[in-house]
């Protein structure tokens, strides 16, 4: 397969992910399957109403480590076209968090890459969620059912 | 000199998003996050807890991952992303 394009983005701003899917439907030739996943901010935390978040990353290695997450989906799947969008900064209830789009010749790669992505992504990228309650800010505990995604995929 | 740097509930216990911390006698990770308790005292022993993920120019690493000078090393804690 020739070099397909991914690309990554880690931003403020809110991304337009019609636009994003028809960038990855016109880079992609050959491809019959784009699939996506769109990350949402809930209203809800542990039991606790969530009015407000804010995003803190870690410039440069965040890019990075999305970018080696995309390499090693590439290495388990012919691949087309990627891109990741990851929101940083402040964030209210039902704003767009995540953006991952794969394109690939047939459903089962673009759906199997598109998981495994995530499930690397929530793992290993350096993200940090704080999040505002009636009591005030906390930061956002990482979950147990988050690693053993992603580890199940080393099982396979 | 190495450039050390804290991110999320660490960087505020800590109080500190960077500091740059002698390369003598610093040869490895593991070195480096003794130097910096020994010399933070009491409250810096969080960067010993098993959770606290290291990273050398920006790529995870273990403990015993040599530094060279110039170096890029983070502390933080589990990521929370996506």
């Amino acid at each position: 397969m020739t070099e397909a394009r991914t690309e990554v983005r880690v931003q403020q701003a809110d991304f337009d992910a019609g636009r994003e899917l028809d960038e990855l439907r016109l880079q992609s030739r050959r491809m019959g399957a784009i699939a996506s996943f769109i990350g949402v901010m809930r209203d809800l935390n542990e039991g606790d109403s969530v009015s407000a978040m804010t995003l803190e990353h870690y410039p440069g290695m965040t890019e990075k480590a999305i970018t080696t997450i995309v390499g090693e989906a590439r290495e388990r799947w012919p691949l087309g076209a990627v891109t990741v969008i990851h929101r940083v900064g402040p964030l209210q209830p039902q704003d767009q968090i995540v953006f991952v789009g794969v394109a690939a010749a047939h459903r089962g790669e673009s759906f199997a890459a598109c998981e495994f992505i995530m499930d690397y992504l929530k793992t290993r990228a350096p993200f940090w969620k704080k999040e505002r309650t009636a009591d005030g800010e906390r930061w956002v505990e990482a979950r147990a059912g988050d690693e053993s995604a992603a580890q199940r995929w080393q099982e396979q | 000199m190495i450039r050390v740097l804290f991110f999320a509930r660490l960087r505020e216990q800590l109080g500190t998003a960077a500091l740059e911390l002698e390369h003598d006698g610093v040869s490895t990770v593991a070195a480096a996050r003794e130097a910096l308790v020994a010399r933070g005292g009491e409250q810096w022993q969080l960067l010993c807890a098993d959770n606290i993920i290291t990273a050398l120019n920006q790529e995870v690493v273990a403990g015993d991952a040599p530094l060279q000078d110039g170096d890029e090393l983070a502390f933080y804690p589990p990521v929370t992303g996506g």
